[in-house]
C-alpha cells in the first residue's frame, strides 16, 4: 500500500459489509421483512434477497436488511417495513422481487414511498390504523 | 465483498475455544448451508467478549442478540428459529445471575451496561484474522495521520497531554517514556511490546492480542515513528497459542498491505515487527529480564539505571510498553488528548481492563473508566458473590498487589488510590474472596508463587521470600509463635528495600496488606490456634451434630473409616483417624457435619 487513499478504500469497502455491527447509526435505514412461516411460504425469502442484492449493487451501506416474525396479517405476506431516519415506518404488502427493487430505488434512494404497494384500509382495516 | 443481512459472531478467545466454540462454527456453517442461508448470513470468529463465565458466547447482528453457553446441538435451533424465521431463541439468551431473562441485546446486559470499552473496543466485534475489518473501524488511520501530518515530537506531545499511564502495573506516564527514548542518542532503537502476562488469573493482554492484534501492531509502528526506531519485538508467552497465531496472521497481512516493512504508506518510514516466544517465567515480565530473554540469555533482571531508554535491548535505546497500553494509543491519536482525558480521573485518565476471578458470579473480562468504585465492578458488573456468601476482600495486582477489605470497597480504582491503601493496580487481575477464604492462606498462596518464580539472582528475593513462606507455613499449620508477625514485617521491609527488581520488591505486598487489614485473623491462628474462616485444615476438626439421622451416608463415603455409629442413631467422627477430606460434609443431606 502506497497511499492513504488506498487505506480509505479498504476501509469503505469493508465498512459496507460491516455496517450492521456498528451501533447508534443515525442515518441508518432499516428494512424489516416478515419471515414467519406465512411470509416464507408466500415467498419472503426471494423478497429479502432482492432487497439485499439491490442494496449491494447500489452500494447502500447504510441500509440494514433484517427479518422479523409473523405480525398477524398473514394474508398480505410477503410484507416488509421500511424505516427511514426520523420518519414514520411504511409497511408494504404483497411484495415480490421486482416490487422490492422498486422500493429500494423510489423510496430508499429517492425518498418517495411507493404508494401503490403500501398497506391501505381496503386491504385491511386493522393495518391502516396501525400504520398511519 | 459479500453483503450479508445478518452476522453470527462466535467468540474465538481462549476461554470460549476451550468450552467448545470451534465446533459451533463448523455446525453453523453446515446448518446455514442446509437451510440455504449461507448466502445471507455470515459466520465470523471474533476475539473475547469478556463474559467467559457464560461461554461459548454467540452474538447475532443486527439485532445484537446475546446467546450464552451455546452447545453444538443448540446451533440447529438458532439457525432454524432465529436465522430462518426471525424468532429469537429466548431460552438461550444470556441473562444476569440476579435478573430475569429480559435483556436480549448486548447493551441491555448488566455486565456490559456499566463498562467503557476502549482497549477492548474491537474485541468481539471484528474478525481478528482479517486486517480489512480492523481498517474498517478506523484501523491504521492514526498511523497514516501521524506519518503524513505530524512530526514525531507531536505524536509524543499528544500522548503526554493525554496523561496515559502504563497499563502493565507501574503506571509510568507513557508519553514521558517515549520522550526519554526519543532523546536518547543512537541510530538504532527498539520498540518492545511486553505480552508476557504472568499474574495468576489475569488475561487482558491475551484477549487484546486474540481479539484485536492489529491495534498493537499499529501502536508499535507509531512508537517506532515517534522515537526513531525501525524494528520492534513482541515478547509473548508460548502458552498463548491463539494469541501467537493471530499475531502472526496480523503481521503477515500488515506486511502484504505495506503497513509494515519499508516505505510505509508511501513515506520514508520503515518498521517491522518480530515475535519472540517466552517460556512462561514470571520474572520475564520485568522489563530488563524480558530484554535479556529476547537476547537469548537466561531471563534475569538487571539493575536500573541504566534504564531501557538509555541502554536496552542489545545495549541500544529501547522503549517497552505493555499490550493494553499500546492498544489505547491509536485511538488517543485519532480522537485527541482531550477525548481521552474526558474518561477516568484527573490523575488516571482513560479506562482499565480487569480480569475478574475467584468468588464472583460473572468471571470474565471487564473494562471500566478509571475512578469507578470497586463496589460497582464487583456487584453491578461482576454480579456479586455466589451462593449468598459474604464478601470479604478483593486482591488486586496479583502477586505484587494486596488485599482490599470490605471497609474500603468504595475506593475509586486508580493508580494512586490503590497504592495509598497498600495494594496496586498491577496488570489488572482482580480476585474476589468470600467469608470462606482464609487471608493467611491467601498471603501464603501468593508468596508461594513468588518463591517459585524468583529467578534467584539476588539474595533478598531468593532467600528472604523463602524465609517468609516458612513462617507462614508454620502459622497455617498451627505452629505460629509470638513475634512471627513482627518478624514477617521486618523481612518484608528489607526485601522491599533491597531486592533487585520489581518481582522481589513487591513480593511481600500480599503479606503486608493482609497483616494490615486482617491482623486479628493472623493472631487467631497464632494465639488461639484457630482459623476463623475454617479453612486451614491443621487448625480444625469435623464434628457430627444432633441433626444427624443416622443415614450412614457419611460412614460409607469416609475413605479412612473414621466414622462410627449405628443406623438411625447419631454417628461420631474419630478425629485421630480423620484426614479432613470433607467428603462426608458433601454427602450429608442434613447439614449435620460441621467444621470447628
Amino acid at each position: 500500500m502506497k497511499s492513504i487513499s488506498e487505506l480509505e478504500q479498504i476501509r469503505q469497502r469493508t465498512l459496507d459489509r460491516l455496517n450492521q455491527r456498528l451501533e447508534d447509526r443515525s442515518d441508518e435505514v432499516r428494512v424489516v421483512v416478515g419471515m414467519g412461516t406465512c411470509g416464507i411460504a408466500a415467498g419472503a425469502r426471494a423478497v429479502m434477497m432482492a432487497f439485499m442484492t439491490e442494496c449491494t449493487l447500489r452500494k447502500l451501506s447504510h441500509v440494514t436488511v433484517s427479518q422479523t416474525g409473523c405480525i398477524g396479517m398473514c394474508r398480505f405476506e410477503p410484507m416488509a417495513d421500511v424505516f427511514l431516519p426520523g420518519q414514520e415506518k411504511v409497511t408494504y404488502v404483497n411484495l415480490d422481487g421486482d416490487k422490492a427493487r422498486r422500493i429500494v430505488t423510489d423510496h430508499i434512494v429517492n425518498g418517495n414511498p411507493v404508494t401503490e404497494y403500501v398497506i391501505t384500509s381496503q386491504l385491511g382495516s386493522a393495518g391502516k390504523e396501525e400504520d398511519q | 465483498m459479500k453483503f450479508y443481512r445478518s452476522h453470527i459472531l462466535v467468540c474465538g478467545g481462549t476461554g470460549c475455544s476451550s468450552s467448545g466454540a470451534g465446533a459451533l462454527i463448523d455446525r453453523f456453517n453446515e446448518q446455514l448451508k442446509l437451510h440455504a442461508l449461507d448466502q445471507e448470513v455470515g459466520v465470523v470468529k471474533t476475539g473475547c467478549f469478556g463474559l467467559c463465565e457464560a461461554g461459548p458466547v454467540v452474538i447475532v447482528y443486527p439485532e445484537g442478540t446475546f446467546y450464552s453457553r451455546v452447545r453444538p446441538e443448540d446451533v440447529d435451533l438458532i439457525v432454524s428459529e432465529h436465522m430462518l424465521k426471525g424468532r429469537i431463541v429466548r431460552k438461550l439468551v444470556y441473562h444476569h445471575e440476579t435478573e430475569e431473562p429480559a435483556g436480549q441485546s448486548l447493551n441491555d446486559v448488566e455486565f456490559y451496561k456499566h463498562q467503557t470499552r476502549l482497549a477492548l473496543r474491537n474485541c468481539g466485534v471484528i474478525d481478528p484474522e482479517q486486517i480489512d475489518e480492523y481498517i474498517a473501524f478506523d484501523g491504521y488511520k492514526a498511523l497514516a495521520r501521524a506519518l503524513t501530518e505530524m512530526s514525531p515530537q507531536q505524536v509524543i506531545d499528544v500522548l503526554k497531554e493525554s496523561g496515559l499511564r502504563g497499563r502493565g502495573g507501574g503506571g509510568f506516564p507513557t508519553g514521558l517514556k517515549w520522550q526519554f527514548c526519543r532523546n536518547s542518542p543512537g541510530e538504532k532503537k527498539y520498540v518492545i511490546c511486553n505480552a508476557d502476562e504472568g499474574d495468576p488469573g489475569a488475561f487482558m493482554d491475551r484477549s487484546v492480542l486474540e481479539g484485536d492484534p492489529n491495534a498493537v501492531l499499529e501502536a508499535m509502528a507509531l512508537c517506532g515513528y515517534a522515537i526513531g526506531s525501525d524494528e520492534g519485538y513482541i515478547y509473548v508467552r508460548a502458552e498463548y497459542p491463539i494469541a501467537v497465531r493471530r499475531l502472526e496472521i496480523a503481521i503477515r497481512q500488515a506486511r502484504e498491505y505495506g503497513l509494515l516493512g519499508n516505505g510505509i504508506l508511501g513515506t520514508e518510514f520503515n518498521f517491522d515487527i518480530h515475535i519472540r516466544l517466552g517460556a512462561g517465567a514470571f520474572v520475564c515480565g520485568e522489563e530488563t529480564a524480558l530484554m535479556t530473554s529476547i537476547e537469548g540469555h537466561r531471563g534475569e533482571p538487571n539493575p536500573k539505571p541504566p534504564f531501557p531508554a538509555q541502554q536496552g535491548l542489545f545495549g541500544l535505546p529501547s522503549n517497552i510498553n505493555n499490550v493494553e497500553t499500546f492498544a489505547n494509543i491509536p485511538q488517543i491519536l485519532l480522537n485527541g488528548a482531550d477525548w481521552f482525558r474526558s474518561m477516568g480521573t484527573r490523575r488516571s485518565p482513560g479506562t482499565k481492563v480487569f480480569a475478574l476471578g475467584g468468588k464472583i458470579n460473572n468471571t470474565g473480562l471487564v473494562e471500566v473508566a478509571m475512578g469507578t468504585p470497586l463496589r460497582k465492578v464487583i456487584y453491578d458488573i461482576g454480579g456479586g458473590i455466589p451462593k449468598g456468601k459474604r464478601f470479604k476482600a478483593v486482591q488486586t495486582g496479583g502477586p505484587s498487589g494486596g488485599c482490599i477489605p470490605e471497609s474500603l470497597i468504595d475506593v475509586p480504582i486508580e493508580y494512586d488510590s490503590l497504592i495509598e491503601i497498600g495494594s496496586m493496580m498491577g496488570s489488572g487481575g482482580m480476585i474476589v474472596m468470600d467469608e470462606d477464604n482464609c487471608m493467611v492462606d491467601i498471603a501464603r498462596f501468593f508468596l508461594e508463587f513468588t518463591v517459585d518464580e524468583s529467578c534467584g539472582k539476588c539474595t533478598p528475593c531468593r532467600v528472604g521470600t523463602r524465609r517468609m513462606l516458612e513462617i507462614l507455613d508454620r502459622i497455617v499449620s498451627g505452629k505460629g509463635e509470638e513475634g512471627d508477625l513482627e518478624q514477617l514485617e521486618i523481612l518484608a521491609e528489607s526485601i522491599n528495600d533491597t531486592a533487585l527488581c520489581g518481582l522481589g520488591q513487591t513480593a511481600p505486598n500480599p503479606v503486608l496488606s493482609t497483616i494490615k487489614y486482617f491482623r486479628e485473623e493472623y493472631e487467631a491462628h497464632i494465639r488461639d490456634k484457630r482459623c476463623p474462616a475454617r479453612h486451614c485444615k491443621e487448625l480444625l476438626h469435623l464434628e457430627i451434630t444432633d441433626k444427624c439421622r443416622g443415614c450412614t451416608a457419611c460412614f460409607r463415603v469416609c475413605p479412612v473409616g473414621a466414622i462410627t455409629g449405628q443406623p438411625r442413631a447419631r454417628h461420631a467422627i474419630d478425629t485421630s483417624k480423620c484426614i479432613k477430606c470433607e467428603s462426608c460434609i458433601e454427602k450429608c443431606h442434613f447439614g449435620a457435619i460441621i467444621k470447628v
